[in-house]
């Protein structure tokens, strides 16, 4: 297995809203990608979106700009 | 991409599925409702694909089977139909929640509800099952193939057992239909319910039910039926009774399609080649260090089983597992709890899951290889 490292992890209520972050994502060509909710998080609908810690801000706001809902946002090694 | 996710649903379907799919989106209309050829039409491929299904489960009148979306459909249909408060019903640690939760429910209403345990190896007690028959158990209920583990269900045992109790016997074939022998009157099966996305090789969105002549079950749905419209109460002949609204026909007609490709090669032959390379996966990871793998593979089982082998990498979480073999490898796979709580439980793999790999008879031994080298990889890289 490789190594982990310390990513940002934001989970959904429904799988559908984790697609919804796909889109956003590549249409405002923002990083990341969808992962299955690591067992460390006890929450969400399966899928989460998994990004470099310094990209926090960016994700926010294009959630908020996009009134897009999340679960929980973390740090936690993926 | 490599994928051995199969008992999610089969991927790779054959050609003349898609083809009858197409052509039925092109010329079909609306079954039953009225006598255009466009209606005709229809009515006829879901009368050729409802035939098929009854040759392949040795169902004497195909009318006994009424199409639904999927084998969750199905289930819904026959616990909901059948159960009602004060009956009491058995059911195994093996089930899907598309059994068990509607079961819950059932609870809440007052049904009395006992789930029989297994073995360490996912194997059903038997013993403990006829033994918790009682004077009000109406119905046991359980799948013919765990979707975990890949066990196969003596369904034949225990519809002796129910025949002999004269206890309703509804089996859950989701992981078995177009695998393994299904003959609903030598098994003495009384309600089947299967899906025709996965070892059937038809669409999404099709599935059934077959219910046994004398046996009343309520429908989920009433509604249009093209027949007795001005009669308030919908139909109570099968399969118009449970078969309320449009149906999926262009998804029927494909459906069919995959019967007959069944028909053709083998439903045998086809199992022969996905229980191989089962077997070839299951004696390549085996002895790889620190592989747990769950689920009973006695070697006189052969050919008996599901194509399914769930394992685990030492401690690490199955989601992580299942995510690096897709990333790395393109194997697709499926982690997690794989909707089978209680199995789960019964491992003991609740906080950690499992992988689970699942093969079809459009996987090749190039594949296998691939998958079990990829297995090996993470073993080593712990």
């Amino acid at each position: 297995m490789r190594k982990k490292e310390w990513k940002l992890v934001i989970t959904f209520h429904t799988t559908t809203d984790a697609i919804a972050m796909e889109q956003l994502c590549k249409r405002q060509g923002a990083k990341g990608r969808i992962i299955p909710v690591p067992r460390s998080i006890t929450a969400g609908c399966g899928l989460a979106w998994c990004v470099e810690i310094e990209e926090k801000v960016n994700m926010e706001q294009l959630m908020e700009q996009e009134q897009l809902t999340y679960e929980s946002m973390q740090e936690c090694m993926v | 991409m490599i994928y051995l996710d199969n008992a999610a649903t089969s991927l790779k379907k054959p050609d003349r599925v898609i083809e009858a799919v197409a052509e039925a989106m092109t010329s079909l209309g609306n079954a039953g409702r009225g006598a255009s050829e466009a209606s005709l039409g229809a009515l006829r491929a879901g009368y050729e694909t409802r035939q098929r299904l009854a040759d392949l489960f040795a169902i004497s009148n195909p009318s006994r089977i009424a199409f639904t979306y999927n084998a969750t459909e199905s289930l819904n249909i026959a616990i909901k139909g059948i159960l009602e408060p004060g009956d009491h019903v058995i059911t195994t640690v093996l089930e899907h929640n598309s059994v068990l939760r509607p079961l819950y429910e059932m609870r809440e209403q007052g049904v009395d509800l006992t789930i029989v345990g297994c073995d360490q190896f996912g194997v059903l007690n038997y013993e403990e099952l006829e033994s918790k028959i009682g004077g009000k158990t109406k119905v046991i209920i359980c799948t013919h193939g765990s979707n975990l583990t890949g066990n196969i269900v003596d369904i034949q045992k225990i519809g002796t057992i129910a025949r002999a109790h004269e206890v309703l016997f509804v089996v859950d074939a989701s992981q078995t239909a177009g695998v393994l022998q299904i003959d609903v009157e030598s098994m003495n099966i009384d309600v089947l319910c299967f899906t025709g996305h996965k070892g059937l090789l038809g669409p999404q969105g099709t599935g059934g039910i077959y219910v046994r002549e004398g046996i009343m079950v309520r429908p989920l749905k009433v509604g249009g039926s093209g027949v007795d419209s001005y009669n308030q109460k919908h139909p109570v002949d099968m399969p118009s009774a449970l078969e309320a609204g449009t149906l999926n026909t262009h998804g029927i007609a494909g459906l069919g399609a995959a019967l007959s490709y069944i028909e053709e090669i083998g439903l045998d032959t086809l199992r022969m080649q996905e229980q191989m390379l089962m077997w070839q996966f299951y004696r390549g990871v085996i002895d790889i260090e620190g592989i747990t793998v769950y689920g009973d593979f006695n070697e006189e089982l052969e050919n008996q089983r599901c194509a399914i082998v769930s394992l685990n990498i030492g401690a690490y979480d199955s989601a992580e597992v299942s995510d690096e073999l897709f990333t790395t490898y393109h194997i697709a796979t499926r982690a997690g709890a794989h909707c089978a709580p209680l199995m789960h439980e019964a491992l003991g793999t609740k906080e950690q899951g499992a992988v689970r790999f699942s093969f079809s008879h459009m996987n090749t031994i190039e594949e296998v290889e691939i998958a079990i080298a990829a297995v090996k990889m993470l073993a080593q890289e712990e």
